[in-house]
């Protein structure tokens, strides 16, 4: 046996030359894995703090209120307050009562008009203003008449100037405004004719089209994500609880369970895209439903949610312990029974739990929604269900993506308002879902 | 009568069935429920059950084949016609599924009599201008026939939603009653209600079979389709994808799958290490304290939605790339570029990367770091030399996942990679994915049955392949990992 | 080397290797380690006995800082070795546990061969210069296991194939490769059938004329057979430390005979 030279006896209290080293580069490695998670952070921080710089200012807007004279003898010809007669009157013609009203409200408030054409005048309001008056009078007739305080938006880009979007060097190059447009309208807030006020509209109304970004409103797209999620929920917590009590409870081990397990794993794997061509091949090409459908959105998402329910569901049926199930059947219950009126209430929070996380994410899903034609324009509410779920409809992450592909920038904003939206539904969603699982989680 | 309507008819007969079915069970008794064989709830349930469930069952079939039929039927009066060829057929038919819908919403809004309908013509009344009421936008070649063939359509769907009323609620009664006669006091409806549950529970299960059928089938399907219109050489080995509206289109999927696989390697490259390192160091390292803080933090980020990514690559990561490196360095002046979709999908697996990589390492038995520390190794010393060789088939798995989520993600190449299909190396160059492909194709406002939609099925199968054989791959790596260690 | 020399009567002469002053050690809120003093001897086997849950594994790892690894322990009072306070704060625990190594109740071979296996402490710590050395370190080590002859021709093999008696040796080779001074040893033939305890037992006997060994163990019977001295803890105390025959015939303590006769444990 040979003895191998082995280092003298050392004192631990000094470190030699090597033990250094090596506890520098143990330091170094603690300090590549702090800069990793900081990276991470930073980039979270990155990206909530650019939605919500660039998203905030769709919950404002700047209105503009004037007195408009609905004068009988140009609005209503006939004299009879006929809607089919007032119809008649197109939304030019409404253009032009609230032009010259304008032009007087202007006059009487003494702002200085000098260098600002009147068709410049006039382009301060929103291109949707002469149709809502129309709107106003036709669902109304008796306005007709009457003069009325008419509140409605300022155009988009006098909107983007309050909200520092806008300056008056960027509008010197944009043919959609001038500086003395912009001039004009801080000279209409201090005669108290232009508001910022909070923009409920951009909750509850619709979209609207290129040209009038200061218009468009989330309303479609809430009714139809939430006609989704009903639909998502109606359908897939039953079949997904259902499922996962066949395959933790019931399914003997055989072939054909296995061949239900490998697919379930691997449809949560499938990208989401592929979902949304499931779709449109099998719902809308070969049973012949509608586009934009949230019906058809809502069973996309069904598909697709329903893994995560079931991989949630059968965890949670898991984790009750078999005690349980003993003990119901040692009282001579079915293991139908047993399971019904005790493992199933029991797991009933962490099922709860994966079912609001599986609808957080159908919420957040766009790509298989595109495909269906969720995508389209829509800019009259769906109906109330269930024939509803056949009108075509919004959804809010798509409704996001469309604005992003439109030209103006202040629907980029727009976009980011709707994110902002989104993320507190899902920050809620998410909260509820933590709270439950602290509240009732349980350990055997 | 509407679906709604039915659907309520049915549940309504079901529910009186349950309350017939337990009077029947006790009235067989005289009231003694311990002389029945079960629960008279259950005499209930039985009726129920085989009340509700079969007409369900048949009015999903009868949704989902009828449409089938109707085409087949009202394709007949086409017979004759030029349209020989399938594909065109296809187009014709779509145009007649669209017509028929529209004069559905125009009968039913009352716009349009029956004998107006009977009495319309596509050559001389305003069939245009009346569908385009109904929201239906007519292309120019709709001739007389293919109005017809709507005519007849619609005339089928109208008589099979009848029938289908009919035949629903005839089978309700039937199950009602059938299962009321059976009801006696020795009957065993626990066992009969609990059997029929065992089977729906199956059915419920069969749904995900089914969907991966339905995503199967309709993509073989209708890459078939394609295929029969576009040589399958110039889409598997195509240098160049540049679809035409009037045909003739050049459809490669190499410049596709190369920009998806760049997109993806930047991804990797990024969130790889990243989610790694921040894993091993929370394990590791990280005080409680700050573990409780991070981890969710990070977490955080797997829940945001593509679409918040891709948002953040247009208005943040995209132009500031531009600005900063693109066009100091010369190297392009796209603000949608393989970087900007690499980086950001790369922050979107940081935490996908890192929560797998930590249950792998935590999978590794803390014997292994005893051992370690042990012999007097330094933390790093052991994760570096023990752990993570111990971990590493485990990673890989992990990896190989992420990679699958990289392939498929859409939403952040669809808005930041950009639309342009390029074999380059330049990383701050716009190029495209298969995903952004699929989306541009069928978003577009291209005929369904041209190769420049279909082509899009034909992505998606590819696609398709790819995340499956990655998933399954990856699955199998991970679970003889975990079984090593069990 | 096979030299049995009969230390029991002299230990007296030897200078203590180890020296526990007071120690404390507390798991969160839990007092694990109440006030222990024990000296152990160099060139000896100290046996470690009590019932399970009596602070014995506990008290080892504190001999190398093992604890350290766990967040939420702490460790009070004065431990030393050869004279130089381990808990020092110039104590680097890395250049420690070279110094004191440790042997754990399941045999933990890494997922490697049986080369690499033994290799790996010698290369962390920098002990050898040329490959021609560490060959020669990883094979002395495991002559002095005893494993040479079982695996000198499949080295490259993993560690991993072994049979549990093997793995558990192997263990011991790749411990006694640094070259440390002190050898602790948690339970190490608690997961072996005992032909393979027999071995281990075996090579202790034989490793104690060069290293210190300090053992915990389950078994009397083991402590008796392969200790010289034994120490006998209860509920966190060490209740009694002496001579091994002494404690095994002639126990002082009331609760350390209940325990050597069986009335609990």
């Amino acid at each position: 046996m040979t003895d191998v030279a082995i280092s003298p006896t050392k004192s631990i209290y000094n470190p030699d030359a090597r033990t250094r080293r090596r506890n520098a580069a143990e330091m170094r490695f603690r300090l590549y894995g702090l800069s990793a998670v900081v990276v991470g952070l930073v980039a979270l921080v990155i990206l909530l703090w650019s939605i919500l710089a660039s998203g905030l200012g769709s919950f404002s807007q700047a209105f503009i209120t004037i007195d408009v004279p609905l004068t009988a003898s140009v609005l209503d010809k006939s004299g009879t307050r006929d809607v089919e007669e007032l119809k008649k009157v197109s939304t030019v013609g409404y253009g032009n009562v609230l032009r010259v009203a304008l032009m007087e409200q202007l006059a009487r408030d003494k702002v200085d008009t000098a260098d600002v054409s009147e068709k410049e005048i006039f382009d301060l309001l929103s291109k949707e203003a002469p149709a809502t008056l129309r709107n106003m009078v036709l669902a109304d007739p008796s306005l007709v008449g009457q003069t009325i305080k008419f509140k409605t938006y300022a155009n988009g880009r006098v909107d983007g100037y309050f909200k520092g979007r806008v300056t008056l060097e960027s509008a010197k190059l944009d043919s959609n405004i001038t500086p003395g447009q912009l001039l004009l309208a801080e000279r209409m807030q201090d005669a108290g004719i232009l508001t910022s006020g909070f923009n409920w509209d951009f909750f509850f109304g619709p979209d609207a089209s290129d040209l009038r970004p200061e218009a468009a409103g989330l309303g479609i797209a809430f009714i139809g994500s939430a006609y989704m999620m009903l639909i998502v929920l109606v359908l897939a917590v039953p079949i997904g609880v259902a499922a996962s009590i066949y395959l933790e409870e019931f399914a003997p081990k055989n072939k054909f369970t296995d061949l239900i397990e490998v697919n379930i794993s691997n449809l949560a794997a499938v990208p989401s895209i592929v979902f949304g061509i499931l779709g449109l091949a099998v719902f809308i090409n070969f049973m012949g439903m509608p586009q934009s459908a949230s019906l058809v959105g809502g069973l996309v998402l069904t598909l697709m949610t329903l893994p995560t329910i079931i991989i949630a569901t059968r965890a949670a049926l898991r984790a009750v312990p078999p005690s349980i199930r003993d003990a119901a059947l040692g009282v001579g219950a079915s293991k139908m029974q047993s399971i019904f009126h005790h493992v199933l209430p029991l797991a009933a929070p962490g099922i709860l739990t994966g079912t609001i996380i599986g609808l957080a994410q159908a919420l957040g899903e766009t790509a298989p929604l595109l495909l269906i034609g969720m995508v389209s324009f829509v800019r009259s509410f769906p109906g109330a269900p269930p024939e509803g779920f056949l009108d075509p409809a919004a959804a809010l992450p798509v409704q996001v993506y469309n604005w992003t592909q439109r030209g103006d920038p202040a629907f980029v904003e727009r976009a980011s308002g709707a994110i902002i939206v989104l993320l507190i539904f899902l920050v809620v969603m998410n909260l509820v879902a933590i709270v439950l699982r602290r509240r009732f989680e349980r350990r055997w | 009568m509407s679906l709604g309507a039915l659907l309520l008819i049915v549940i309504v007969l079901a529910i009186l069935g349950a309350v017939a079915g337990r009077r029947r069970a006790l009235g067989l008794v005289g009231g003694d429920k311990r002389a029945l064989h079960s629960l008279p709830g259950h005499y209930g349930q039985v009726v129920f059950l085989f009340t509700a469930v079969p007409a369900l069952v048949l009015t999903g079939l009868w949704l989902f084949l009828a449409p089938l039929l109707i085409d087949r039927m009202s394709s007949e009066s086409l017979v004759g016609s030029s349209l020989t060829d399938d594909t065109a057929m296809t187009l014709v038919m779509t145009d007649v599924r669209r017509i028929a819908r529209g004069l559905e919403v125009l009968s039913a809004n009352g716009s349009l009599s029956e004998s107006d309908i009977s009495q319309m013509r596509a050559d001389f009344s305003n069939v245009r201008v009346r569908m385009a009421e109904a929201g239906v936008a007519l292309g120019a070649d709709v001739g007389p026939q293919v109005f017809e063939a709507a005519k007849v359509y619609r005339d089928y769907s109208n008589t099979s939603r009848v029938l289908m009323n009919i035949a629903v609620i005839a089978v309700a009664i039937a199950g009602l009653f059938w299962s009321l006669t059976r009801i006696s006091k020795d009957y065993r409806a626990r066992n009969a209600s609990e059997k029929f549950t065992v089977v729906m529970l199956i059915a419920a299960s069969l749904v995900a079979v089914l969907t991966t059928f339905g995503i199967v089938f309709s993509l073989v399907f209708e890459t078939y389709n394609f295929f029969r219109m576009h040589s399958a050489a110039d889409f598997f080995f195509g240098l160049v994808w540049n679809p035409q509206f009037r045909g003739g289109s050049e459809l490669g999927i190499l410049p596709l799958l190369w920009g998806t696989f760049y997109v993806s390697f930047v991804a990797l490259l990024f969130a790889v290490p990243i989610g790694l390192l921040a894993a091993i160091y929370m394990a590791e390292y990280a005080s409680k304290p700050m573990r409780s803080v991070a981890k969710p933090l990070l977490e955080l980020l797997a829940g945001i939605p593509t679409i918040v990514y891709g948002l953040f690559a247009l208005i943040t990561v995209g132009p500031f790339l531009r600005d900063y490196f693109a066009q100091p360095l010369g190297l392009g002046n796209s603000s949608s570029s393989v970087l900007t979709a690499g980086i950001v999908m790369g922050i979107m697996l940081i935490p996908f990367v890192s929560s797998l990589s930590d249950d792998i390492i935590n999978a590794v038995p803390q014997s292994l770091r005893d051992g370690a520390y042990g012999l007097g190794s330094t933390r790093s010393e052991t994760i570096r030399q023990v752990v993570m060789p111990a971990a590493l088939p485990g990673i890989v798995g992990a990896v190989l996942l992420a990679a699958s989520r990289a392939i498929g993600e859409t939403m952040i190449v669809v808005m930041g990679a950009g639309a342009a299909a390029k074999l380059g190396l330049n990383p701050l160059e716009a190029m495209t994915t298969v995903t952004v492909k699929i989306v541009s194709q069928l978003t577009g406002d291209t005929e369904f049955a041209s190769p420049e939609t279909l082509v899009a099925f034909a992505l998606g199968l590819t696609l398709f392949v790819f995340t499956l054989g990655l998933n399954i791959v990856a699955l199998y790596i991970v679970r003889k990992y975990r079984e090593q260690y069990e | 080397m096979n030299v049995s020399v009969n230390l029991e009567n002299d230990v007296d002469l030897a200078q203590h290797k180890i020296v526990a002053k007071n120690v404390q050690v507390y798991y969160g809120e839990k007092h694990a380690i109440k006030d222990v003093n024990i000296n152990i001897q160099p060139c000896s086997v100290t046996a470690f006995i009590g019932p399970s849950g009596c602070g014995k594994s506990t008290f080892l790892r504190t001999l190398n800082r093992m604890n350290d690894t766990i967040d939420i322990c702490r460790v009070e009072g004065n431990i030393s070795i050869d004279g130089e306070n381990i808990y020092d704060p110039r104590v680097d625990p890395v250049q420690l546990r070279a110094k004191v190594g440790m042997v754990f109740q399941k045999p933990n071979p890494f997922p490697k061969s049986i080369y690499e296996n033994v290799a790996y402490g010698p290369r962390i710590h920098g002990l050898t210069r040329t490959k021609a050395e560490l060959d020669e370190v990883v094979s002395a080590s495991l002559q002095k296991a005893g494993l040479w002859n079982e695996v000198k021709d499949r080295l490259d093999e993993g560690g991993t194939g072994l049979s549990g008696g093997q793995q558990q040796r192997l263990c011991i080779a790749r411990a006694i490769a640094v070259s440390p001074e002190v050898i602790l040893m948690d339970e190490p033939c608690s997961a072996l059938d005992p032909i393979a305890t027999a071995k281990v037992e075996e090579l202790i006997d034989e490793l104690r004329s060069n290293y210190t060994i300090v053992i915990v163990t389950h078994s009397m019977q083991q402590a008796a057979r392969v200790s010289q001295r034994t120490a006998f803890f209860h509920l966190g105390n060490l209740v009694e430390e002496g001579a091994t025959q002494d404690i095994f015939t002639n126990p002082q303590d009331k609760r350390t005979q209940d325990y050597i006769t069986g009335r609990f444990g």
